[in-house]
């Protein structure tokens, strides 16, 4: 449905949103497939956007780099996102999906209650909520991977299913 | 007591206050990268009408989306609500969602289960 590969800007999330709208109005999917498309594309995106590790620099781009690609297969959809992370952030970030990966469906729903009602905010405002979120809607594990890239830097993929 | 009046864009709600019926309405989309910023007025506001002399508030809650950087600041609306109750001011909070968008009517138990309002669910046809 959309694939791209390059720098994430605010007009450029609006962009594929749009897009991606579009094409669901076109399939004539529900309006609930719909809403959770765009809730979690607006998560994964607002994700890329805030998360940004630029390449390390024999990547041949001075730019942040990252992948969307939205896919529909017989099931459902895939959202697919890719980015830098840096290694000391890998650790962190992988434990926090395996727990949510271990999860049912109403673990996921209370974890989310008490990160709303107890959780900070971080500085870019997403205060641990975004993931959680995107495994709430998508009601599937989540599936990802890191790939170690140059000296101190991993990339990131996520697959999120919707159905 | 100053009105609120804020223009919905595609990426944030309107918010618009009506002091004749002292009715509060947030309707549409809420997805803003930085919503500390686009909610701080409405928090301010909020202040405000605490302090003076009404005697209290609904809030029509219609939101189509909202992101999750948003649903921190719709929680700090509802704690100044929940003050605003505490004063012994009416305070009723009416949650709308579309018919078939249980994800709405699941983030609207979300809060009502961690705020002390009583939460009135709105079913609709479309928002």
């Amino acid at each position: 449905m959309l694939s791209f590969k390059g720098e994430m800007s605010t007009d450029l999330l609006t962009s594929i949103l749009q897009i991606i709208e579009n094409k669901l109005d076109r399939f004539g999917e529900s309006s609930k497939v719909k809403k959770r498309m765009f809730n979690i594309m607006v998560e994964c995106l607002q994700n890329l956007h805030h998360h940004i590790t630029q390449p390390a620099k024999d990547a041949g781009k001075d730019m942040p780099s990252v992948i969307v690609m939205v896919a529909k297969n017989v099931t459902g959809y895939s959202i697919i996102t890719g980015n830098f992370v840096e290694d000391r952030e890998v650790e962190d970030l992988k434990n926090r999906l395996e727990e949510i990966n271990s999860m049912d469906s109403a673990e996921v729903k209370n974890l989310y209650k008490s990160v709303l009602a107890e959780g900070k905010m971080s500085e870019k405002g997403g205060g641990g909520l975004g993931m959680i979120d995107i495994a709430r809607k998508s009601g599937e594990k989540l599936d990802f991977g890191f790939i170690p890239f140059g000296e101190d830097k991993s990339f990131f993929s996520l697959n999120v299913k919707v159905k | 007591m100053d009105s609120i009046n804020i223009e919905g864009t595609p990426k944030t709600p309107t918010v618009k206050f009506d002091d004749q019926t002292s009715v509060l309405v947030i309707r549409g989309r809420s997805i803003p990268e930085n919503s500390i910023d686009f909610y701080k007025p409405l928090i301010d506001w909020l202040d405000s009408f605490s302090a003076g002399n009404a005697n209290g508030i609904t809030l029509n809650m219609e939101l189509e989306y909202f992101n999750t950087s948003s649903s921190k600041c719709i929680l700090d609306v509802f704690k100044k609500l929940e003050n605003i109750s505490k004063q012994g001011k009416s305070v009723a909070v009416k949650w709308h969602y579309e018919e078939d968008d249980e994800d709405m009517l699941e983030a609207g138990e979300d809060y009502d289960a961690i705020i002390d309002i009583d939460f009135q669910m709105v079913k609709v046809e479309e928002i």
